[in-house]
């Protein structure tokens, strides 16, 4: 199969769904003329002129709101936060815009928009640039968000995103922009991962670690070391989506491998992993021989220093050590 | 008693003659009268079934203010769409909603317009271009921003009237609004409904400005204008100029509409004749009230006699009498209702909609 950087599939489902239906928009900062602060959006407004590809000015409770709006009236707005971090400027349009004003108009309006841009930490920029609000977003019923970690994902998820009918966040990751991953080829017809749908990146019997966005990749490489050193057969799973959530493949897995290690860059204070460790025990707490464990990032703001902050982030030897500590 | 003459810019200005007034037929006239008044008793005796306890919450009374949501919502055509803040219940009569669905509403009932999830801020009826009705300060501002935008991108000669109260002006948000209307050329009229007031704190203490608020516009390179809101015919010619540049030459314009509320910031403000004197309120209800100026405006024109506006004032107490007793005979929402109306897929059982978990209670 094709390989395709993950920034190139995120690229290749907002060209399809830009040729798909004609109210699809793209805004945001420098996505246009700049070709997209991460090139993310590269080529896309000479493919598609300013009607269709619209830089805004850095104003995000300003756009974001606006596409809020014009999705009421049936435009379908993919806006780009160039970093998710930027959340906290809009926060009124995010939630009590976007996520609010059906419930508040008894279901009469729907807002289908997607909110996308990258969420992680890792790339030395400090505490501001460095959220991830994903468990932030989640805990907002009539909101939907997912975290892809490969190519094929972002691809999928991205299409699912924009044909939604609700607001859709789609956290990215600036790690994982460059990386290469196989992607289905358009030839072969429409790609869509729909959301609340778990993957199962490898199978084990021992222990289940379970991740959303990057923290998968670290799952997958600690995978490998406890299976070479440890002689133990860990499954991945991840998430991809998390509002809404698989929660019949978190608990199939638990149940088969009878241990979880959550994974997840969030802070551990109500991060997505606090929703699932509540999740496992109280529906699989019967199956459990040992503590649900979790590795998030290290409980403080994101530290700058770049000898340091991988080591606050998870990464895979915490990941295996967590393993260890219920093996 | 004589009516002392309004006071400057506004004085001696006359807007019966201009071209949107002048070909208003006497009937249009008198449904604005009766609409204006049907606003004012809706809110008049909401606010007694408020003081019985019938509802929760906050109620912000629109009283005092009718001509403007009145005057503006007049110029709508099918393409026009409106939106704005928390003191919607004269905006969503205005449109057309009715008493009933209102009145369930603020009963917190599931006959209301919002099934009762929304209550007095949050009236919504987007089938007669009405998209709220929303409780944040200046959060609405970029709904109405957005409106405008999806009309232009659809191509549709219309354009997006977003209400503000003074004390808005000073939310970023706004100023967000503001510079990406005129900068995209936005069909959006920015309308502030200027009663003196952010709440308890009058216009001169809460905000910094030269000779108006609307001026603030010029640092945007937008057309602005200041409306004296106590006559409805001004109203319509200065805000039918401003959606007319939206619809023709996709210019935003921003409005000062100054008016005055005669009860407190919501029902729930106690101190509503301590931050300005009870002869500031008196004042304005003997000499600038907007339904008694138009009544005799009327009578003066010889479209109305004071005993068929009298038998309007009775018809509309009527009105509001029924939808009070529909109200209070409709049933609330039931805990299963919770559940609806938070996410499209859901409610409409599709393949997203069912798959995976949205909802968390156990």
């Amino acid at each position: 199969m094709r390989e395709l950087l993950y920034r190139h599939a995120l690229r290749e489902a907002l060209d399809e769904e830009l040729a798909h239906d004609e109210n699809v928009v793209l805004l945001g900062e420098e996505v246009a003329e700049y070709n997209g602060a991460y090139k993310v959006t590269e080529g896309l407004w000479d493919k598609w002129g300013s009607k269709r590809v619209v830089d805004t000015p850095i104003s995000e409770a300003g756009f974001i709101g606006m596409g809020v709006g014009a999705s009421m009236l049936g435009v379908r707005p993919v806006m780009e936060l160039m970093f998710w971090s930027f959340h906290s400027v809009a926060f009124d349009q995010l939630v009590n815009n976007a996520g609010c004003v059906r419930y508040m108009a008894g279901g009469k309006i729907n807002v289908p928009i997607v909110v996308r841009g990258p969420a992680n930490g890792g790339t030395n920029v400090g505490a501001t640039h460095s959220h991830c609000p994903e468990g932030l977003f989640a805990a907002f019923p009539g909101l939907k968000v997912c975290a892809p970690a490969t190519p094929a994902d972002a691809k999928g998820l991205m299409k699912s995103a924009i044909r939604d009918n609700d607001p859709v966040f789609i956290m990215e990751n600036t790690k994982l922009y460059g990386n290469s991953g196989e992607v289905p080829d358009p030839g072969e017809g429409e790609f869509l991962i729909p959301l609340g749908k778990a993957d199962i990146k490898r199978e084990g019997s021992d222990v289940s670690l379970i991740a959303h966005g990057r923290s998968v990749l670290h799952c997958l490489e600690a995978a490998e070391t406890l299976r070479n050193d440890h002689k133990i057969s860990a499954e991945v799973v991840d998430l991809r989506s998390i509002r809404p959530l698989d929660q019949e493949a978190i608990l199939k897995s638990v149940v088969k491998t009878n241990r979880a290690v959550l994974v997840d860059e969030s802070k551990p204070f109500n991060g997505v992993s606090s929703q699932i460790a509540a999740l496992i025990q109280e529906h699989a707490f019967d199956h459990l021989d040992a503590p649900v464990k979790r590795v998030c990032s290290i409980d403080a703001p994101a530290i700058y220093s770049h000898h340091i902050e991988d080591e606050q982030l998870p990464n895979a030897r915490r990941v295996v050590d967590q393993v260890l500590s219920i093996a | 008693m004589q009516d002392p003459s309004a006071e400057p810019p506004f004085a001696a200005m006359d807007f019966s003659s201009s071209p949107v007034n002048r070909s208003l037929t006497p009937q249009d006239k008198i449904d604005f009268y009766r609409t204006m008044v049907r606003i004012r008793r809706f809110e008049h005796l909401a606010l007694g079934q408020y003081q019985k306890d019938k509802m929760g919450g906050f109620l912000h009374l629109y009283i005092g203010q009718e001509s403007v949501a009145v005057g503006a919502v007049s110029l709508m055509g099918e393409n026009d769409h409106v939106i704005t803040a928390y003191r919607d219940h004269g905006h969503a009569l205005a449109v057309g909603m009715s008493m009933d669905e209102c009145m369930a509403e603020l009963f917190g009932k599931v006959t209301g317009c919002s099934k009762g999830k929304g209550g007095s801020m949050h009236f919504f009826a987007p089938d007669k271009n009405f998209w709220g009705g929303h409780g944040i300060v200046a959060g609405q501002t970029p709904l109405g921003l957005g409106l405008g935008y999806a009309l232009k991108f659809k191509g549709l000669a219309g354009c997006a009237l977003c209400f503000l109260g003074d004390g808005a002006i000073n939310q970023g948000v706004f100023h967000e609004s503001l510079n990406i209307a005129a900068l995209f050329e936005i069909p959006v009229v920015y309308i502030i409904e200027n009663n003196g007031y952010s709440m308890g704190t009058s216009q001169t203490r809460s905000s910094a400005y030269r000779d108006c608020l609307a001026q603030r516009a010029e640092a945007y390179n937008m057309a602005w204008d200041l409306v004296n809101g106590e006559d409805l015919y001004e109203v319509r010619a200065k805000t039918h100029i401003a959606m007319e540049r939206a619809r023709k030459e996709h210019r935003p314009s921003l409005l000062e509409i100054q008016t005055y509320r005669y009860y407190g910031h919501s029902v729930a403000d106690a101190n509503a004749d301590k931050y300005r004197t009870p002869d500031e309120i008196e004042r304005y209800k003997t000499y600038h009230d907007p339904i008694r100026l138009w009544e005799r405006r009327l009578i003066e024109e010889g479209h109305l006699t004071a005993e068929e506006a009298k038998a309007m004032e009775k018809e509309a107490t009527k009105e509001t009498a029924k939808a009070i007793k529909f109200a209070e005979s409709s049933p609330p929402p039931t805990v299963d209702d919770i559940l609806h109306d938070v996410y499209w897929e859901v409610d409409e059982d599709t393949e997203a909609g069912n798959t995976g978990r949205h909802f968390f209670n156990d």
